[in-house]
């Protein structure tokens, strides 16, 4: 037998936090230490993953079930098809590394914590093993279990350890958004279940199955739409930013980090995957809404006042651009995706350790009484301003390497020809598609550079700040990891790109074999001589 | 030397500055000393590798380097963009390159560019004090004592010199935004440079804007645009299937992308791609950041306006000029967009120029003219001049800014010898009579204003200019009304050009000192006075290489070493695309030698000095005396002065629409209204029920359980112990609970444990 290494990443977190409530109560600092040894464990074992599935990457036709390494199978309920099944591709290689890099930051943001601390880490390696669970499960119904048990550490974190202000509104919606949207996912799974001549949970077999398209039709959105609920699709989105300001740093951090990619991850892997045709004929609705999320994320940010907001609805208009490239509908939009959801998950795991940084010494995220911490937070400030250059998209880091592949693919959709939901065809519309999100960028840079220069620009009062600490050492070390990462994918995207890549290749296999059992695919776009009628699409 | 060795170069020419800026940042940014010591090493490489690289360039045959005018071309792999398409065979991967490549049109940037940027760079030391207290004079930033905002002046200007670097050398669309975007942030955190700066402004003084904000604006502007561009590089990808230029436009990469996307797609590439120029080179209506990015420390201003930044959009624009070209065929109207924008731009902002009283200021619109003089000429397909005219403006211009920097640190100096912090020092109406005072400054700025003005035959703005005249007026006569057009609005803003320079030169120069600053001014120190005598000597004699070879009607042989330099850049594709009827431009054909553009050119450069010394060097300005324009003009004057209240329009326009969009609209009432309104009606809806249920449930079962109630009442009084009353304990064992309930089940069915629990039951 193989060393059980996706195992050992997503279960060993919730044995340490056995261990952690096992420590007496006068023992409760044990608990970081422990806590940050789980959290490296996990890192170098992802580490060990990535690296080696990225030395050899499958080849490119190859089935998803192929391309899983590390697969670990173990029987679990036989008679109803349920299996403990783990393993990963690329793109969930690539999103458990994700999560190791943003949990270990998250420890170690809260690295002084003393509101009582053994509940706090147990409950975060609780929500941590949720989120691998989720990324490493081949299993549907592993994955649906997973999924719930991280959802429910976050209500418990947010209501103990949150904002007191919101943090019980805050904490029922999330909750509440989140298992109605998996409830929904997992009724339309089972209705999908009973259709199948061998019943199963395992993933392998659904990711071949080819459901009537009537079916798939009615099927895909309540399938899609439970997980992509997680991802902040508008008009779902709303539990997200209200979580985001009341949890706890390290909460926000995972939350925004790697649990809404979780749900794109999820929407994707388990609905577009199982359901291509339903894909094929829905996502041209579809990338309507995430067209709203990314313009209207971006707009209601630039007129918040509290930084936790700000980066929320940030969230939200970033997400939308992963949910974008799904409805591309193509490889390089898929990819673009991908690393959208790396480059974001750090992003904003950088972000929100930075505003907590904040807070804690001026008890304030409001940007208008906030002024010149430039001063004293140097090394926040530039994390901040490097974090906001990737949001923007400034070529050399990572947002990039994400956004242009996302818009590239949305111009190569336009050369698809068919009638999906509502008549909508693809060849009339992607391209203004395009050419309206493009603003949302401007917009991004608009709130980024004004909250840069509120917070960190300007006169510094140092009798108003009178309860700024230095920055710590291991405050400097996760932020300038999260730079680091941002930078190398930045500078050099092999490192993630045909990794993500191979991961997503599985999924354009099943769509494309939709797309041409449903149309007849026209690649090359009508090209009129005169330049207003081409923009007119005749 | 070899091929490969240059071609290595050619790569190195932006590492020294790259690598200079994370070195002073990570580790030398205590040491003010060793921070420009860097900085000077880091651009004095560059210059070095360039200039060998240029070097070699020029010593090739001109009608070998047509045909091959790509030359010290290499790539490297950078993005994984997919797999091949199937008809490729389908088992590899395409690639995003990253490379560099020199032509012609790249190697006279190489002269310029690290040239330039040396100059300013020493310039720099001396514009920030080195070697005197901190802290104690104006100009230097006033934030206490240990900043190490000198170092990193010099590593942000090297990494916007690295950047223009990039992208001068890169060979596909793709590294050349790397560069542009780098440029950018640059810009915002230089102009942004004294970010704790705020103006307690009086009335009748220049308004200002603080820095920061400043520098938001100029980030914001050109990132509109920017992002445009962004669409323009995704549609070129598209359509060609490349980024790199040379594989783009040939003959064979034209019709592979009008067979791909039509004429109408490649009509919208340049204009997409042109937009960005437009925020790039502050071309109305996306201009309004460039007089406010004078907030910056000058050599900022001069390393903007002279050699990065705004050339960097020119030089864009130059690059795919084959696009414009081929454009033009089908959809004249590009030409008259691209060309409009530019004629337009330049007059408006000479028109400006006149009525400004900030000595940056009139510098600031004066550069957005000159790049509407250079946007109108390849608007009329004249590629040649307005590459030229990029060259000696950048050379003129850091002359021009770099001067008025000196003035400004003489009044400087004069305002903390008189303690007088609240006169302007960069106000044109309070100086006067430094002519004497700072002798080396006022040469050089006569000679770049001169050069601006376009003096005949001496000045290189002279021949660049009668360059961009002759063209437009050579379309004209054959058959495009857009010349002529453009040649009238170009020569009112030239004769206004020379106007306001004058005008300029006579109010900061000439009569007596106006107060008591000017007074006691004097002359910069060599670090700053250097560079100017050095840049005011290319100002001159870099006009002498692109005399026509037609001058006078008289045949001068090949003289003109810039038109038959720059043009090998584009000769063999577009005489290919000419021939096969995708351009109408034939870059083959003579221009013949018209005494107009001449006349021209000498009527407007020698009327408007002429008028200039009539209005204000004649009888220089009194003290306290208005502006002779302001009786003359009244109410026009008021209009010119505040910029024809564009930044008012746009407030109007743009800015207030959005935040009502943003705030109103999207965020009170979608956001909180309609998509939290439903949610919070259905919540009061399922609690209504609730509600109605927990009343039949009291009523009615609740009666008749009253007495099994009874019994776990006593139960549960007996196990009170289990119980701590802290929700988050009874919710974490649930979990734990369900957690080991998994487990157990795991454990179970792999030890095949299931067949023993069947037997339980």
């Amino acid at each position: 037998m193989e060393f059980p290494f996706l195992s050992i990443i997503a279960l060993s977190p919730i044995v340490t936090a056995v261990i952690i409530l096992l420590l007496p109560k006068e023992r409760g600092e044990n608990a970081r230490m422990l806590a940050l040894a789980a959290m490296i464990l996990g890192l170098l074992l992802s580490l060990y993953v990535y690296f080696s599935y990225n030395a050899a990457l499958p080849p490119a036709d190859a089935l998803w079930g192929d391309t899983l390494a590390y697969l670990e199978e173990y029987a679990w309920i036989p008679s109803v098809g349920i299996n403990y099944i783990v393993g990963v591709d690329g793109l969930s290689a690539t999103l458990v590394l994700l999560t190791s890099i943003v949990g270990l930051g998250g420890v170690l943001i809260s690295w002084s914590i003393d509101d009582r601390p053994r509940e706090f880490f147990a409950f975060f390696m609780l929500l941590v093993a949720g989120v691998q669970g989720v990324f490493v499960a081949v299993d549907a119904f592993l994955l649906f279990f997973f999924y719930e048990l991280a959802v429910l550490p976050m209500y418990v974190m947010i209501v103990i350890w949150g904002w007191k202000q919101t943090r019980e509104y805050a904490a029922m919606k999330l909750t509440l958004y989140l298992l109605i949207g998996s409830f929904v996912s997992f009724i339309a799974f089972l209705v999908l279940y009973f259709q199948l001549p061998q019943p199963t949970f395992d993933l392998r077999v659904w990711a071949e199955a080819n459901f009537p398209f009537d079916t798939q039709m009615v099927t895909f959105l309540p399938l899609f739409f439970g997980f992509a609920v997680l991802a902040g699709t508008f008009p779902f989105h709303n539990w997200s930013p209200d979580g985001h300001v009341a949890a706890p740093t390290a909460v926000s951090m995972i939350h925004a980090g790697v649990l809404m990619k979780l749900g794109a991850y999820a929407s994707m892997r388990v609905g577009i995957q199982i359901l291509p045709e339903g894909a094929v004929y829905w996502m041209p609705f579809v990338i309507l809404l995430t067209l709203i999320n990314v313009v209207y994320g971006s707009l209601i940010a630039m007129r918040q006042r509290d930084m936790k907001y700000l980066i929320g609805y940030s969230s939200v208009s970033h997400m939308g651009l992963v949910a974008m490239g799904f409805a591309t509908l193509n490889l390089k939009g898929y990819t673009g995706a991908g690393v959208q959801m790396v480059s974001h998950g750090v992003m904003t795991a950088l972000f929100f350790s930075v505003v907590g940084m904040i807070y804690d010494r001026a008890h304030t995220r409001d940007m208008d009484q906030l002024s010149g911490m430039n001063k004293v937070l140097s090394w926040g400030a530039v994390a901040f301003v490097i974090g906001g250059l990737v949001s923007m998209g400034m070529p050399g880091l990572s947002g990039f390497i994400a956004e242009f592949p996302i818009f590239v693919g949305l111009w190569e959709g336009n050369g698809i020809n068919f009638s999906g939901a509502f008549g909508l065809n693809p060849g009339n519309y992607y391209r203004w598609i395009a050419i309206i999100s493009v603003p949302a960028i401007v917009i991004t840079a608009g709130y980024i550079l004004r909250a840069v220069g509120s917070v960190f620009f300007g006169e510094y009062d140092a009798e108003k700040w009178h309860d700024m600490r230095p920055i710590l050492p291991i405050d400097k070390l996760t932020l300038a990891m999260f730079v680091a990462i941002l930078v190398i994918i930045g500078v050099y995207p092999q490192i993630i790109v045909p990794m993500v890549e191979s991961g997503m290749t599985p999924v354009i296999h099943r769509l494309n074999e939709a797309q041409q059992a449903m149309t007849i695919l026209d690649t090359v776009q009508a090209g009129a001589s005169n330049l207003l009628l081409w923009l007119g699409g005749a | 030397m070899s091929e490969e060795t240059l071609t290595l170069m050619t790569w190195l020419i932006p590492a020294g500055p790259l690598l200079v800026f994370f070195i002073i940042t990570l580790f030398t940014n205590r040491n003010r000393t060793l921070s420009w010591t860097l900085a000077w090493a880091g651009v004095i490489a560059s210059l070095v590798l360039s200039w060998t690289v240029v070097a070699n360039m020029v010593g090739l045959d001109v009608h070998e380097l047509a045909h091959h005018p790509v030359q010290y071309a290499s790539s490297i792999d950078w993005l994984p963009f997919g797999p091949c398409p199937p008809q490729e065979g389908g088992n590899c991967t395409l690639w995003l390159d990253m490379g560099v490549a020199v032509d012609a049109l790249t190697a006279i940037m190489l002269f310029m560019v690290p040239l330039a940027v040396f100059m300013i760079f020493v310039y720099s030391v001396g514009y920030h004090n080195y070697g005197q207290p901190r802290g104690m004079i104006k100009g230097v930033p006033n934030h206490g004592q240990e900043d190490p905002l000198f170092s990193r002046f010099f590593a942000l200007m090297s990494l916007f010199a690295g950047a223009m670097l990039v992208l001068v050398v890169a060979d596909n669309l793709l590294l050349l935004f790397v560069g542009w975007e780098i440029m950018g942030f640059c810009s915002y955190a230089l102009i942004g440079f004294w970010y704790a700066r705020d103006y307690h402004l009086q009335p009748g003084d220049i308004p200002h804007i603080p820095p920061r904000q400043a520098a938001r604006k100029a980030f914001m502007t050109t990132r509109i645009a920017d992002v445009v561009m962004l669409l323009g590089i995704v549609l070129f990808y598209r359509s060609f299937g490349t980024l790199n230029f040379n594989e783009a436009f040939t003959l064979h990469g034209f019709e592979h992308a009008i067979a791909g996307i039509g004429l109408g797609g490649i009509a919208l590439m340049p204009l997409l791609l042109f937009t960005g120029t437009v925020g790039k080179s502050a071309q109305w209506p996306l201009h309004a950041w460039l007089p406010d990015a004078m907030e910056g420390p000058t050599p900022v201003s001069a390393t903007i306006h002279a050699a990065a930044m705004v050339s960097a959009g020119i030089y864009m624009l130059l690059r795919i000029f084959p696009l414009v070209a081929v454009s033009l065929e089908n959809n004249p109207e590009v030409g008259w967009i691209i060309a409009g924008i530019g004629a337009f731009t330049a007059l408006m902002a000479a028109t400006i120029a006149v009525a400004q009283n900030d000595v940056k200021g009139v510098l600031a619109y004066s550069t957005i003219s000159q790049l509407g003089f250079m946007i109108a000429a390849i608007g009329v397909g004249g590629y040649i001049a307005a590459a030229f005219h990029l060259i000696t403006h950048a050379f003129f211009k850091a002359l021009l800014f770099l001067s008025s920097g000196s003035v400004i640190h003489g009044m400087e100096h004069g305002a903390m010898h008189v303690h007088d912090h609240h006169t302007d020092p960069q106000d044109m109406r309070y100086m006067g009579g430094l002519r004497h005072k700072m002798p080396v400054t006022f040469w050089a700025f006569l000679i770049g204003g001169m050069a601006l003005s376009g003096l005949p035959f001496i000045t290189a703005g002279f021949w660049s200019k009668d360059e961009i005249f002759a063209h437009a007026y050579h379309e004209f006569t054959h058959g495009n009304p857009l010349g002529l057009v453009v040649l009238v609005m170009l020569g009112l803003a030239a004769f206004l050009t020379a106007f306001y320079t004058t005008r300029q030169l006579a109010m900061t120069f000439a009569g007596k000192p106006r107060t008591p600053l000017a007074e006691h001014a004097h002359e910069s120190n060599k670090f700053m006075t250097v560079p100017l005598v050095i840049l005011a000597f290319f100002a001159i004699v870099l006009g002498w290489l692109g005399i026509p070879d037609h001058f006078l009607g008289q045949d001068l042989g090949q003289i003109n070493f810039v038109h038959h330099f720059v043009l090998t850049t584009i000769e063999e594709p577009m005489i290919e695309l000419h021939e096969a009827g995708l351009t109408p431009i034939d870059v083959h054909e003579e221009i013949t030698w018209s005494w107009v553009p001449l006349i021209t050119s000498l009527v407007v450069a020698l009327g408007g000095i002429g008028a200039g010394w009539l209005v204000y060097g004649r009888k220089p300005l009194q003290k306290e005396q208005p502006d002779p324009l302001i009786r003359a003009f009244g109410p026009l004057h008021t209009f010119l002065n505040r910029k024809w209240y564009w930044d008012e329009l746009y407030h109007v326009l743009f800015y207030r629409p959005t935040v009502w969009f943003s705030e109103t609209f999207a965020s009170e009432w979608v956001d909180k209204g309609v998509v939290d309104g439903t949610l919070h009606a259905i919540a009061n809806i399922v609690y209504a029920i609730g509600r109605y249920c927990k009343r039949f449930e009291e009523v009615v079962i609740s009666g008749g359980v009253d007495k099994i109630k009874d019994g776990f009442l006593y139960f549960a009084r007996e196990s009170r112990l289990l119980q701590s009353g802290r929700i988050q304990e009874y919710v974490l064992y649930s979990g734990l609970i369900a957690v080991a309930l998994a487990f157990m089940m795991l454990f179970v069915s792999i030890y095949g444990g299931m067949e023993w629990l069947r037997g339980l039951f």
